[in-house]
């Protein structure tokens, strides 16, 4: 029997597909979240040198893994879309960027709240953070310049190429800021020299990295839905689903 | 090709002699407010100087990137270069070129003399000049990749800003490192062989990029 892989790129078959899929990654985000944040808050102990403030790690870490992650899952369905011309990818891509952009955003506020009490100060220009920072930037340019185009069509191709452009460049960039750091005699503080973890707020970290890819999967998807009912608004099975009421 | 777009874009510079002098100046003009703003103390002046001019020259190649492509695609020039049977990235590279040629060389040209407004070195002056010269040719390449994204978009000024701007940090920050490793005493050419490396790569790299946003602009 011939296994017909490509069934799901078309969006209307998808569309059903993601409406069922959402609820079990909801669910599992939920389960993710619970368990992460009691782990966090009452299994995992006090830290010796750093108090109660170190537990916004719990937030911290898997945002900034998120937003990494996130922009090259994005470069790539962009890059799928540009280069096999698949709607459904394009549309990935596009519905993946505020959801990048947010965790890039979480990941620099609860890095100056976390920053505050251990380094006193809100904010310092680490590699780490001014790559982050850019890395904001990039998710900016690329919501910007589709949101200017009013094809879709146009809208994805452009914004494949500036999403390729940027994640050729995330390597350069990161390394020439840390060369910049380490040139301006760096700041006081480094965040590379991570005391060992205890081994329950690791657990408690991975459960919370856990819990954003399955609220970033839900929301990604729900997304995907509706950016595929409004390009596809023209479509017969749109008209269909709206005459059910199901829309 | 290439020849023959870089001479007409020239000409067209030249009949068109407004379009240089008010990226030139407002290169000098933005390179003179800091004075202004942070006040006259030489020793901070002499420190903050090659990155006053680097940014300074971001803005200005940056500000200029709009007329690579509009003026040829609002006349339906560009339209026709798309369809001969010339390769469209050698075009790019020429328009880029030109560009260069038009908007950064004039900076580099000003920029010792700027530099003695802030009382920096000889020897600091000619690495800036240096680095400008190496780096400068990269902003013109990676900007034609924003400015053909861009083409004929509502606030494409605006917009060509937010998608360039973060591409250019590496230059900045290798750029005006350069001048300070100098001003430090210590080796620069780490530095401009960098930039080198990144003119290489964006000439292998952005034309065959800008050629294909081009195609997606103008489909």
């Amino acid at each position: 029997m011939a296994i017909n892989w490509f069934k799901y790129s078309s969006p209307a078959s998808f569309y059903t597909l993601a409406g069922k899929m959402i609820p079990i990654f909801v669910i599992a985000a939920v389960i993710f979240l619970v368990a992460g944040l009691y782990i966090g808050f009452f299994v995992a102990p006090t830290d010796f040198q750093q108090g109660e403030a170190y537990r916004i790690i719990f937030i911290h870490v898997p945002a900034a893994w998120m937003s990494m992650f996130l922009y090259v899952v994005m470069a790539f369905w962009a890059a799928i879309g540009l280069a096999f011309n698949t709607r459904l990818s394009s549309m990935f891509a596009t519905a993946i960027a505020p959801t990048g952009a947010m965790f890039t955003f979480l990941a620099l506020w609860t890095g100056a709240l976390w920053g505050k009490p251990m380094w006193g100060t809100w904010w310092v220009w680490d590699a780490r953070l001014t790559s982050e920072l850019i890395l904001f930037f990039l998710y900016i340019g690329f919501m910007s310049l589709q949101a200017a185009i009013d094809d879709p069509r146009r809208a994805d191709k452009a914004g494949a190429i500036i999403a390729i452009v940027g994640v050729v460049n995330i390597p350069i960039i990161y390394f020439s800021v840390q060369w910049w750091n380490t040139l301006h005699q760096g700041a006081s503080v480094s965040i590379n020299q991570a005391p060992a973890m205890a081994s329950t707020m690791l657990t408690g970290m991975l459960v919370m990295v856990l819990a954003s890819w399955m609220y970033s999967i839900a929301v990604i998807l729900k997304r995907v839905r509706v950016i595929i009912l409004e390009r596809e608004s023209h479509s017969a099975w749109v008209t269909e689903l709206q005459k059910k009421g199901a829309v | 090709m290439f020849i023959w777009i870089i001479k007409r874009d020239l000409l067209l510079a030249v009949r068109r002699q407004s379009d240089v002098l008010i990226t030139l100046f407002f290169f000098i003009i933005v390179v003179s407010l800091f004075p202004l703003s942070v006040g006259p103390e030489m020793n901070l002046l002499r420190t903050m100087a090659p990155g006053v001019v680097w940014v300074a020259a971001l803005l200005a190649s940056m500000l200029s990137l709009g007329r690579m492509f509009s003026n040829d695609y609002l006349d339906g020039t560009l339209e026709q270069m798309l369809l001969s049977p010339q390769s469209l990235s050698i075009l790019v590279l020429g328009k880029a070129f030109a560009h260069w040629i038009v908007s950064g060389v004039p900076l580099v040209l000003m920029a010792p003399v700027l530099g003695i407004q802030y009382d920096l070195p000889f020897d600091a002056l000619l690495v800036l000049t240096g680095a400008l010269l190496l780096g400068t040719p990269v902003l013109s390449l990676i900007g034609a990749i924003g400015a053909a994204l861009t083409l004929g978009l509502r606030g494409g000024g605006v917009l060509v800003s937010l998608l360039v701007l973060p591409l250019y940090i590496p230059i900045l920050i290798f750029g005006a490192g350069a001048v300070e490793a100098n001003m430090a005493g210590i080796a620069f050419d780490a530095h401009l062989s960098l930039i080198g490396a990144f003119l290489l790569a964006s000439l292998v790299f952005a034309p065959w990029a800008a050629a294909a946003s081009l195609r997606v602009s103008l489909e």
